[in-house]
């Protein structure tokens, strides 16, 4: 069973998701299969049981589906779940682009 | 992390491993008999995972140059680049590489780690975009964080990605550097350099192309060039790093340029400032090395016959190989636990080769990198097939071959470093015999 939800770890319920957002929880969901259960504080390693070239390769695949660039420092900075959706939500809107 | 938290994770991750046999951290050649021959443990070991290409490490008028200058101008420089550690022979070895890629500009470092990162830190800063190959060498990221420009990836090998990139920057101030290699270390494949070049040709005029030659200096291209030579490319290459620690035989590294202005560098680089230059003994062999290079063309050629046989070979029994014809050969591992026994196993059978597991390795497989030279015999080829067809088909990596010389007397092998008396060793790689072999 594999959901994401939209509270955090501790019940807490979270800001209502855009289209960019639930996108990305999508796509990581299919990279990371069914044996994991996903919060918005997940942990983007260590919770996902990516290792990081498998991170990388998620990073290009972002970058395809946004067309937008994710340089190193940003990626960095990202430790959750909810941190990897909100960049690539910033980058996007840094790019120009409609989030919806 | 705190440091013993550090210390204990390392342990953790590498310490399942050792028990598998040797450790890599700490293992050791008591003797080197020549650039295809080691001792170690008492052991015989035929060296298929050195870098020295050509075979230039024992080359006789390089010994004597480096011996020569170490007995006139002593056993280092003792000083800086810009104090007192610039002879007439690191000038004279400036002028040299220069010279042999035909620019105007050459700067020489202390290692090639060094060359990346005092040539990349020193031309690009904050501000700046990197726009870097993803499987680049550790040197290259770590000089791209040191810089502090922005660091973007672009796919291996993927002039598309680095086009669809470098669009994505258009009105944003600052330059962009382009950095590739041209062979790279770990699966021996190539850059698609003439569609790289064409890409940053395309691109806004402060876009340069970068390309990181340290394992196709005297690989590739008709004179040794690398790359950019065999593409035609060289105009396009603003900046060409490379080392001495492989087809030249030594250490050291070093930047070419035909930029105006490139002579600033010795002012603002830190890591050609702030270290000691290299020591005359290896600046005088490696000064040696490229007119070798450029004497004796058979060198390449014999590197790559030599691939092409061991390529062939390893593919023939059944391995599963990284990339073409190259002098540096992926042998994958289906685990990290298979790669490690299988590397130890080789070397109970007196073949030495890198192992290379996650996380140094890109798409995070396990190998075996076996490197060839211009200076292995092609017994020692043959030899080394033998060893891989029985220890590969023991461990089940390959199917049991018949091999063509099953005459020999077979190899008993035991996993694991303590077997050390018990391995019975082919006839060719008795030291005696081994330094016999070693005249061309």
């Amino acid at each position: 069973m594999n959901f994401i939800r939209n509270t955090n770890t501790k019940g807490i319920r979270l800001p209502e998701q855009s289209r960019t957002h639930e996108r990305v929880l999508e796509m990581l969901k299919e990279k990371v299969g069914d044996q994991y259960i996903l919060a918005a504080d997940s942990s983007v390693v260590a919770d996902t049981g990516l290792d990081s070239v498998s991170v990388m390769d998620f990073v290009f695949e972002l970058e395809d589906e946004f067309e937008i660039t994710i340089p190193l420092d940003r990626i960095a900075e990202i430790k959750t779940v909810a941190d990897l959706a909100n960049t690539v939500e910033k980058l996007c809107e840094e790019a120009g682009q409609t989030t919806g | 992390m705190t440091i013993k938290d550090k210390f204990a994770a390392v342990q953790e991750a590498f310490g399942a491993l050792k028990m598998l046999g040797r450790d890599p951290s700490t293992l050791q050649f008591d003797r080197i008999l020549s650039p295809t021959e080691g001792v170690m443990d008492d052991r015989a070991m035929l060296l298929f995972g050195t870098n020295n290409y050509l075979g230039l490490t024992f080359d006789k008028a390089c010994i004597r140059a480096a011996n020569e200058a170490t007995s006139r101008m002593g056993t280092g420089t003792t000083g800086s680049r810009v104090a007192n550690g610039t002879y007439g022979t690191h000038n004279a070895l400036e002028e040299r590489v220069a010279r042999f890629y035909g620019m105007r500009h050459a700067m020489v470092f202390s290692t090639g780690y060094l060359a990346n990162l005092g040539t990349i830190t020193g031309l690009v800063g904050r501000g700046d975009h990197l726009l870097i190959d993803a499987d680049s060498h550790a040197s290259i990221y770590d000089a791209c964080r040191m810089s502090g420009a922005e660091i973007i990836r672009f796919r291996h090998n993927n002039p598309e990605d680095l086009a669809k990139k470098l669009k994505r920057l258009d009105g944003k101030t600052g330059d962009r550097l382009i950095i590739t290699e041209g062979i790279y270390s770990m699966l021996g494949d190539v850059a698609p350099l003439s569609e790289i070049a064409a890409v940053k040709r395309e691109a806004a005029d402060n876009t340069y192309l970068l390309v990181d030659e340290a394992h196709s200096l005297g690989v590739l291209g008709e004179n040794g060039r690398g790359k950019c030579e065999a593409d035609g490319v060289m105009d396009d290459c603003d900046f060409i790093v490379g080392t001495f620690s492989k087809s030249i035989g030594t250490i050291g590294g070093y930047c070419v340029s035909d930029m105006e202005g490139f002579e600033a560098l010795r002012s603002i680089s830190r890591p050609y400032m702030f270290t000691a230059s290299l020591s005359p003994g290896v600046a005088a062999s490696a000064l040696q090395a490229f007119d070798e290079i450029e004497r004796k063309p058979e060198l390449r050629r014999r590197l790559w016959d030599n691939a092409s046989h061991l390529h062939g070979g390893l593919k023939a029994l059944g391995f599963q190989l990284g990339a073409d014809v190259s002098p540096v050969i992926a042998v994958r591992c289906p685990s990290k636990e298979l790669a490690v026994v299988f590397w130890n196993a080789l070397m109970d059978a007196g073949v030495y080769t890198n192992i290379a597991i996650p996380p140094a390795t890109p798409n995070a497989i396990s190998l075996l990198r076996v490197s060839v030279s211009a200076a292995h015999t092609r017994s020692q080829i043959e030899t080394a097939l033998d060893v891989f067809a029985v220890v590969g088909a023991q461990l089940g990596l390959i199917e049991a071959t018949d091999t063509p010389h099953h005459s020999r007397p077979s190899l008993r092998i035991i996993s694991g470093g303590a077997s050390r008396a018990e391995v019975a060793i082919p006839p060719q790689v008795q030291p005696e015999e081994a330094s016999a072999a070693a005249k061309p």
